[in-house]
């Protein structure tokens, strides 16, 4: 169980910023944005979303495409799925342990 | 409130019987199938493997937080001990409180992520509407905190 935690942990970690959270929520629609797209609006620089979208990237959850001389940014809902699986994993061992806990203190 | 996970489970034993059971580091070891070096201390590390049928390569190590009798048993634990990685540790919490018939036992393991509120990556986990239904939530959540 601990060497599925470790995979995990830098999918986590990408997602603990709330600017990352409001890219994703931009880019979930479906459309690949430009990052001139994605800096509208936004309080921040190019260079900070550029390096944000980067940590997404980094982790699977946003795939750069490049169109013509620019590059566009899409999400990919894979990685969250898989978190989302290894909690259900990991909560499903709690289970498992505590029912061994269980039978344990009653008999 | 962050992500977590959390169980409540009744037991028909006394509260000093699970207690025990938590606390002893040979009890805890045959229910959680880890063999460990020595017993629990607060602030102190602990060490051992892992007994888990597959497991059995793993190496245990946690971090014992609170141990208050009768009432709360603490620890926080890393992924794999033998990677060194900034990886925040998650925190497990044993609660035990007296029921009639015995004892309730709360468990919460937290630490998943970093994110603030109960919205997160808690939207995800709870995932029962699909991702576009968990967008928008996180969608108001910026929002609201923007």
């Amino acid at each position: 169980m601990t060497a599925q935690r470790r995979a995990h942990a830098p999918d986590f970690a990408a997602l603990g910023d709330e600017t990352r959270l409001a890219l994703i929520a931009k880019l979930c629609a479906g459309q690949s944005h430009s990052i001139s797209q994605l800096t509208k609006g936004s309080k921040l620089t190019r260079q900070a979303i550029t390096k944000h979208l980067g940590v997404l990237e980094s982790v699977g959850i946003v795939h750069s495409v490049r169109t013509g001389r620019e590059s566009r940014f899409e999400f990919d809902p894979e990685p969250m799925e898989e978190m989302k699986k290894y909690l259900d994993l990991v909560s499903a061992q709690w289970d498992q342990a505590l029912s061994r806990l269980k039978a344990f203190v009653e008999n | 409130m962050g992500d977590r996970i959390e169980k409540r489970i009744e037991l028909k034993a006394p509260v000093s019987r699970v207690w025990r059971a938590l606390t002893d580091h040979r009890e805890f070891g045959k229910w959680f199938r880890v063999k460990l070096d020595g017993p629990f201390m607060p602030g102190q590390v602990s060490c051992g493997q892992m007994t888990y049928p597959g497991y059995e390569h793993l190496k245990w190590e946690a971090l014992v937080q609170k141990m208050e009798p009768e009432r709360l048993f603490s620890f926080t634990w890393k992924a794999d001990p033998k990677i060194d990685s900034k990886e925040t540790p998650t925190l497990v919490e044993f609660r035990v409180e007296k029921t009639a018939s015995g004892t309730r036992l709360l468990l919460t393991e937290s630490g998943f992520d970093k994110i603030p509120g109960d919205r997160g990556l808690e939207a995800f986990r709870r995932n029962d509407g699909g991702w576009t239904e968990q967008m928008k939530n996180i969608e108001s959540y910026v929002a609201q905190r923007s």
